[in-house]
């Protein structure tokens, strides 16, 4: 592990002016995941400004009856929540079908979201990989990727986006509020955060150099069932296969894109009339597997419409 | 030499008069490991400030090193020494034994330019810190000549031999016993390469003290570590001081020493300073040994009654280019069902990958996951219950070798099981019960694993204050041995349990053969039973030839051991009073066990019945298991507690057999695909629900003078099968690849029209 320097600012403005000092500098928050990184020697930041103590741990019901969570809210923290729990229960179970206890307790909102993929090949430093070392190559290409992307993949990377709490962001239309190194705020909707890779894969978001999420913003809750179904291959504390977040009619899905992807064209299909396998279907048919993955065609096909179902049946399973 | 005959006369563990055996006894160094106070290997404080070492691994599966530029290495910060195979210090050669009685060969680390397999050591940095040391290791720049490898077994089937000195094994003419049968089966199952996964990877901290080198690391064989590195350093095995206390799991993979022993040994002579070196998770992966894959053919032919007329497992495996070892995924099945004509053999195709090696259960993990789900499937092509079918080929002797069985319980296991478990509830006809999305199912498999004496040595002190002291060459791999050895030390000597101290994993100390096999608890434990037998033949002999004791002048061999004191009917006293009294520096003995010299005129084995219920999700394929019963029949058992915690992980390691672990190679690279327990996948906790077990009472006064058999791996044995079955009886999807993942249980119900 590389040498680094550290510094544990007081409040919000020191953060920012610290980033601004070292544009290399990386925000640390939970770190169940950058410093695992920094470990194993696929992430060298110089400097670490630590945010852990920053006031951004409240959740407060906004003016039109929507959630305001605080980027330094704990996973554990959000999906406990009494709000939470009644009004997004898709977020609830998305967050607790993620990492582990241990994991959920330490992990926060904002840290969630700036995750990196768990790509076998991306921790592997002896072997190529784009996002870690841009130019390098991607060894997941043709190598075993069963855990690859199928949607918005590029010759660059076929890696997946690990979140599953941005699944159920993504399909309650929430947006994340920041701030950036010049001190100015802005709003994003959660599905727009993450770039499909391209020829830039190691560009993994659309936040600038600096900037920090400051909280997480949900729109009041849609009428109906929300639903949130992860397929991994052992009960807990594994990635997603696939996984589904279905409410009122809106599609997002897991582990098959680089980002929580939403399925638009089912979406559009749903709400011009179409049955639930036509609509699954239509997203479907841009799907790019890659031999080995290719199972996760059939497989979020089959769930999607089982997670659609139960939604409009109107149950919150 | 001694007769099996021996040891069918009453002892005092036979007799269990304190009732010290058997019972539910709490961890011998329980407290020390919750509260992370016992020392392992890498955390022994040596006698001054250590240097950090650490291995630099290949990155190509064979070839040369061209190339290797240390120089930013060097030159990074609190670097003391880098090494390469052009200036590491001289070793012997690898294979070299200068003592031919050393258990281990020399093992050289970074011996020549040649890369062997992914992973292998090529050079090695020495540092002030353990991050310093890192950082330089990734500033290490190599060059190598690529050669062609052969990694992928499925791809190399075709270069299969006969592995050295086997040849396959025939009885009757399987061929046309199953040519006649009426009902045939013929299947072919897969099981893939495992990593042990231990949590404590491979460490050591070493020191030397003019020409003798104190290492401390974790290894199942205590004798074997000394002995390798003294070879590989060409020294006298006495100038090698070997110390394993405490160890984080071995699971067979810490069989053998790695590179971390002998780089600390060379870089802490070279700097003249304790050095410390442990494999990284990821090196654990892709630098210590694996079980390897293993392709089953099993072929059963069988009269309309369901006894077995025909009988063949062949297996193909892999091994390591220049380290031969097979995985004998047959050989269990030479004890197992009765059948006229059976043909049971190995092939090996040698790869350029790291050592396979034996992992828990080597050969009947493997092997019971495709003959008990073969008998599955051979049972429903008769209509016979599955247990039923089983019994119905229960042999009375051994099928292979005709000996008698020294105690088989295997049916009982089975009627046990069954009635605890409730398998008639079992529907026969698969996919009929369905739970919400779950489609529910049960399966059972029969389990067997042999039974092992060893040579072995244990030393008994008793001091004046009446504190007794166990101390044997013997290693404790998380399994209860430091507990087992306490106990039967206490009842034997009749003193009570915490009077005892036990001491092992020290070279020093009377050589045991360690932990390996399912053989620890039965040699280890009968060396210190011997020894007890000692010390109390010299205590009687002590005591009634003391005028001072009122045992003076009495039969010594009539003298009774109990609570702390030895006694004749109303005369006694404590055993610290005559050891203060006569020999007040404590009184020190040794003693011994050796197999009897007919043991081997029994089939002798442990045996096990395994019940499984699991759910498949009908939507995904996803597999969870709703519950888990075991019986087994191993002997005496010796603590309720610490066995029923080894069964029953094993069990628990079976689960992760059946559903998640593999670990596929690269073919471009020759490398694994999994390095971390993220990606490798072993049960999670969220994963083992309701799992439970029970021994049937049992003796074994063939084995040992204990009675007692291994439990460690038993209970692994027919596990993945029981799950595999019970998939099979709740959604009708036969899968002969494991593991049964969600990917392979969807395409079975796609094609079932689910």
């Amino acid at each position: 592990m590389k040498p680094f320097t550290y510094e544990r600012p007081k409040d919000i403005a020191s953060a920012i002016k610290a980033m601004r000092a070292n544009p290399a500098a990386k925000f640390l928050a939970g770190g169940t995941n950058l410093l695992d990184l920094m470990k194993s020697e696929i992430e060298h930041p110089p400097h670490l400004v630590d945010i852990g103590r920053l006031p951004l741990a409240t959740i407060e019901t906004t003016r039109d009856g929507g959630l305001r969570i605080g980027a330094m809210t704990t996973n554990t923290q959000v999906a406990s929540d009494a709000r939470v729990r009644s009004l997004y229960p898709v977020l609830a179970q998305a967050i607790v079908s993620g990492g582990s206890a241990q994991l959920r307790n330490k992990a926060t909102t904002g840290g969630n979201l700036m995750q990196r993929t768990r790509c076998a090949y991306f921790y592997d430093t002896a072997k190529p990989c784009n996002k870690r070392l841009p130019g390098s190559g991607c060894a997941a290409l043709g190598g075993l990727n069963r855990n690859s992307a199928i949607f918005g993949t590029s010759e660059a990377c076929i890696a997946t986006n690990p979140s599953d709490m941005g699944v159920a962001l993504a399909v309650l239309d929430a947006r994340i509020e920041t701030l950036t190194a010049e001190g100015a705020t802005r709003s994003l909707a959660v599905a727009d955060m993450h770039r499909l890779p391209g020829d830039t894969p190691e560009i993994e978001t659309e936040l600038a150099a600096g900037e920090l999420i400051t909280s997480v913003v949900i729109p009041p809750a849609p009428v109906g069932g929300q639903v949130y179904r992860k397929v991994r291959d052992r009960a807990s504390y594994a990635g997603a296969l696939v996984s589904v977040a279905a409410v009122a009619g809106r599609v997002a899905w897991g582990g098959v894109a680089l980002k929580p992807w939403r399925a638009e064209k089912t979406e559009a299909a749903l709400a011009a009339g179409m049955g639930i396998p036509e609509a699954v279907g239509a997203e479907l048919a841009t799907a790019e597997p890659r031999g080995p993955n290719s199972f996760k065609i059939t497989l979020i096909g089959r769930l999607t419409a089982a997670a659609l179902d139960e939604t409009l049946a109107g149950r919150r399973a | 030499m001694s007769s099996v005959k021996d040891w069918a006369v009453p002892n005092p563990v036979s007799e269990n008069r304190s009732g010290i055996i058997g019972k539910n006894v709490d961890r011998y160094e329980g407290r020390l490991k919750v509260t992370g106070t016992a020392p392992y290997a890498y955390e022994v404080e040596p006698p001054s400030a250590p240097a950090y070492g650490q291995a630099v691994s290949a990155t190509i599966a064979r070839g040369r090193i061209v190339a290797i530029d240390t120089s930013a290495a060097l030159a990074s910060p609190g670097v003391k020494l880098v090494w390469t195979s052009e200036n590491v210090p001289k070793q012997a050669a690898r294979g070299e034994r200068a003592n031919p009685r050393s258990q281990r060969a020399s093992n050289p680390a970074m011996g020549s330019d040649a890369v062997e397999f992914y992973g292998q050591t090529i050079a090695f940095v020495a540092a002030d810190t353990l991050e310093n040391a890192k950082a330089a290791a990734a500033l290490i720049n190599v060059t190598y000549d690529t050669q062609p490898a052969t990694v992928d077994f499925l791809a190399s089937l075709d270069q299969a031999e006969m592995p050295p000195g086997e040849d396959d094994t025939e009885i009757g003419d399987f061929s046309t016993g199953y040519r006649e049968s009426s009902v045939k089966l013929d299947e072919t199952y897969f099981s893939p390469i495992a990593n042990h996964t231990q949590m404590e990877p491979c460490a050591t901290t070493a020191w030397w003290e003019g020409d003798k080198v104190t290492v401390h690391t974790s290894i199942q064989m205590v004798k074997g570590g000394q002995h390798a590195l003294a070879e590989t350093l060409a020294i006298p095995s006495d100038k090698v001081h070997l110390i394993t206390r405490y160890i984080g799991g071995g699971f067979g993979g810490k069989g053998q020493s790695y590179d971390d022993l002998t780089l600390a040994a060379l870089a802490a002579r070279e700097l003249n300073q304790p050095v410390k070196v442990a494999y990284t998770r990821q090196q654990m992966f892709q630098a210590t040994i694996h079980r390897p894959a293993v392709q089953m053919r099993v072929r059963l032919g069988a009269e309309a009654d369901g006894r077995l007329n025909a009988f063949s497992i062949e297996a193909i495996t892999h091994c390591a280019r220049n380290v031969p070892f097979t995985e004998h995924a047959a050989n269990f099945s030479r004890s197992l069902y009765a059948s006229p004509n059976r043909l049971t053999g190995h092939r090996l195709v040698r790869m350029d990958l790291p050592g396979a090696g034996p992992m828990r259960a080597p050969g009947e993990a493997t092997g019971m996951l495709s003959l008990e789900c073969a008998m599955d499937e051979l049972a429903e092509k008769l209509g016979l219950d599955p247990i039923e079918l089983r019994i119905r080929n229960e042999p009375t002797v051994d099928p292979e070798t005709g000996k008698p069985f020294s105690v088989r319980q295997l049916v009982s296991c089975m009627r046990e099981g069954a009635q605890r478990f409730g398998w008639e509830r079992r529907n026969p006809l698969p996919g009929k019960v369905q739970d919400g999305r779950w489609l529910v199912g049960i399966g059972m498999a029969a389990g067997i694993r042999g039974n092992f004496l060893l040579p072995a040595k244990a030393g008994i002190r008793i001091t004046a204050d009446g504190t007794v002291t166990l101390s044997q060459g013997m290693t404790d791999i998380g399994t209860g041995t430091y507990t087992i050895l306490a106990q039967i030390t206490a009842e034997t000597l009749g003193v009570p349990l915490d009077q005892v101290r036990v001491e092992l994993g020290d070279s020093d100390m009377p050589p045991a053969p360690g932990s390996g096999g399912q053989f620890g608890a039965a040699t280890a434990g009968s060396a210190a039973f011997e020894t007890g037998m000692v010390m109390r033949r010299t205590l009687a002999e002590m005591a009634t030839g003391d005028p001072n004791s009122p045992l003076f002048g009495v039969d010594p061999t009539l003298v009774t051991f109990a609570n702390g004191n030895i006694a004749l009917e109303n005369r006694s006293e404590s055993l610290s009073t005559l050891i203060e009294r006569v020999q007040p520096e404590g009184v020190y003995v040794e003693g011994s066990i050796s197999p009897a010299a007919d043991a081997r005129d029994w089939s002798q084995h442990t045996y096990g019945a395994q019940f499984a219920e699991v759910g498949v999700d009908v939507v995904t394929g996803e597999v969870r298991l709703r519950r888990m019963f075991g019986v087994f029949a191993a002997g005496r058992i010796l603590n309720a507690k610490t066995a029923k915690s080894q069964i029953t992980g094993g069990m628990i390691w079976g689960i992760g057999t059946a559903l998640t672990e593999t670990n596929p190679i690269d073919p471009r690279y020759g490398s694994f695909l999994n390095q971390d327990m993220a990606g490798y996948l072993v049960p999670s906790h969220a994963d083992i629900v309701n799992v439970d077990s029970m021994f049937l009472d049992e003796v074994d006064d063939k084995a040992n003078p204990l009675g007692i058999k291994g439990v460690g791996e038993l209970g692994i044995c027919g596990t993945g099968a029981a799950i595999a079955n019970a998939i099979y009886n709740a959604c009708g999807v036969r899968l002969r690849d494991y593991p049964m993942t969600p990917d392979k249980v969807l395409k079975g119900l796609i094609a079932k029209g689910l």
